[in-house]
């Protein structure tokens, strides 16, 4: 295998069981055991009711392409030479949406709100990045400005829900 | 008792200084000293009349530059909002001599002199986690063209219509022989024809990094009409914080904080969009003043492009919108890029924008 020289995550304590649960290909979330929030970015209390009795919950691995952009100027040079390449934010069918990549599919080809589904990347002995592809047993892909249906989500699925005023 | 800051505080000294690719004859704290004793002076104040302070807090904390200009604030704090840290300061210092605790407060924000071309910083353990082994564009690109992408999709909105609001900025930036692309007129076709960045933002759709300073002074309701100049008096503000800086956890990434913020500064103003002459609006990308018009609520959600498209944003215009050039024409110098928008709303309303001035000006929206 060459040598990967891509930044490769620095989980902390509370990144570790992600990490951990990634590198055996289970896609999780954080779960609130309380009111049952799932959330991708990872903490000690649930941001709904605070509760602190938190899981890592395995998920579908499908969801829908939220939004994307093509980097042709990486923050990291080391991405350099990989560009042009499709950064993306994916809404996961049970809420959570994450940042990742699109593989296995022409940049031309992408368009918001397409089904995907999880892949994996073992890039090192250490580390497994989930990335998508299309899935191609997913819903077809609707669009809201044309139909008058504004203000819907991708899935249907509120990504997050704010405590109760 | 009104616990209002409506009419409480007036801004009446500005200093800026021409944002610059780089300075590498000064330091940073020296063009924070340059622009604090300008601004000092514009408001006819002497170095003793200062008792407060309010600096941008990363890069120059309030005692230094208090150690530095030989002043000694009785009341001192140092900001960091992101791009909204200039607007901030306007209430933060108001609140600070509309209760007494200083008569007179400086509020300056400064670049390093050197190089500012966005580098990677230290990712924090989101980023470490969550975004850098994905490999997102320089800067904020990636995270303002995903929200240009989404609302495309959700609204239908176009590149031409986002691609207008730098446009009419750049008009603006050539009767501002501060900005730093003043002599550089601009056109829908070199906006489209330029270099794209991050899909499907282009080149001339982002900011420039650049050095540069500002400050402002502002001072009670009370000794405000002792300056030079006709006072320029905060009536309403607020402050909203949704979610964090990666927006992929906004409850929908086409929405901003500023539907919140805007309006609670509405209520305390007592006045609504319709009541506004002029409007300067945050602007590190096109997508940001777009997104900003809905939630301030100058047109509804979704319907920016059109608006945009419909609107003469010109100094002239039906709409005057970032009348120096705003930050995509002006320059961003690190947090004072935001501090272009206060500056140059004080200095419209205080009739001291030369070529640029708009004509029937009675109040002014800002954002950052
Ligand atoms: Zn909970």
């Amino acid at each position: 295998m060459p040598e990967y020289t891509l930044p490769l995550p620095q989980p902390t304590i509370l990144h570790q069981p992600m990490w951990d649960a990634f590198k055996q290909h289970r896609l999780v979330v954080q779960r609130c055991r309380a009111c049952d929030m799932m959330f991708i970015f990872a903490r000690e209390h649930c941001p709904r009711c605070w509760a602190s009795d938190l899981e890592w919950y395995e998920v579908s691995g499908r969801g829908r392409l939220y939004t994307y952009t093509t980097v042709r100027q990486p923050m990291h040079p080391a991405f350099n030479e990989l560009v042009p390449y499709v950064y993306a934010i994916v809404q996961l069918d049970e809420g959570p949406r994450l940042p990742s990549n699109l593989v296995n599919v022409p940049i031309e080809d992408v368009q918001v709100d397409m089904p995907l589904r999880v892949v994996w990347d073992d890039v090192t002995s250490e580390f497994t990045l989930p990335k998508f592809e299309p899935d191609p047993d997913g819903l077809p892909r609707r669009m809201p400005h044309q139909t008058g249906a504004t203000r819907v989500h991708a899935s249907g699925v509120p990504a997050y829900t704010p405590a109760p005023a | 008792m009104d616990k209002s800051l409506r009419g409480k505080g007036a801004i009446i000294g500005i200093g800026e200084l021409r944002p610059m690719r780089r300075r590498p004859d000064r330091t940073g704290i020296g063009l924070a000293a340059e622009v604090a004793i300008e601004a000092i002076a514009d408001a006819g104040l002497l170095k003793e009349d200062v008792d407060g302070l309010i600096t941008e807090l990363a890069l120059g904390e309030p005692a230094a530059l208090a150690e530095y200009l030989g002043i000694r604030p009785r009341w001192a704090h140092g900001v960091n909002m992101f791009g909204a840290t200039a607007a901030i300061m306007v209430p933060l210092a108001t609140m600070a001599v509309s209760t007494g605790m200083a008569n007179n407060v400086v509020c300056v924000i400064n670049t390093p002199a050197g190089d500012v071309l966005p580098g990677m910083g230290a990712p924090n353990t989101y980023q470490a986690n969550y975004e850098f082994p994905y490999g997102p564009g320089v800067a904020q690109n990636s995270n303002y063209a995903m929200i240009a992408q989404r609302h495309m999709f959700e609204f239908g909105t176009t590149q031409e219509q986002l691609a207008k609001i730098a446009v009419d900025q750049r008009f603006n930036a050539q009767a501002n022989p501060l900005a730093a692309f003043y002599g550089t007129p601009l056109t829908v076709d070199d906006v489209m024809n330029s270099r794209m960045v991050s899909d499907p933002l282009k080149l001339l759709e982002c900011v420039m990094p650049t050095t540069g300073a500002a400050a402002m002074v502002i001072t009670s309701a009370d000794r405000a009409k002792a300056g030079p100049h006709p006072p320029v008096y905060l009536l309403g503000a607020g402050v909203s914080i949704e979610h964090g800086i990666p927006p992929a956890h906004a409850i929908k990434m086409v929405d901003t904080p500023v539907k919140f913020s805007a309006r609670q500064a509405f209520q305390n103003a007592q006045l609504s969009p319709r009541d506004m002459d002029m409007l300067s609006l945050y602007d590190c990308y096109t997508i940001t003043v777009a997104v900003s018009l809905e939630d301030a609520g100058f047109c509804k959600k979704g319907e920016v492009g059109d608006f945009a498209s419909s609107m003469d944003f010109t100094y002239k215009g039906n709409l005057p919108l970032n009348t120096h050039g705003g930050q995509l024409s002006f320059g961003q110098s690190g947090l004072a890029g935001g501090f272009s928008h206060v500056i140059e709303s004080a200095r419209q309303m205080m009739g001291r924008a030369g070529d640029r001035q708009v004509e029937k000006l009675d109040f002014c929206f800002v954002n950052g």
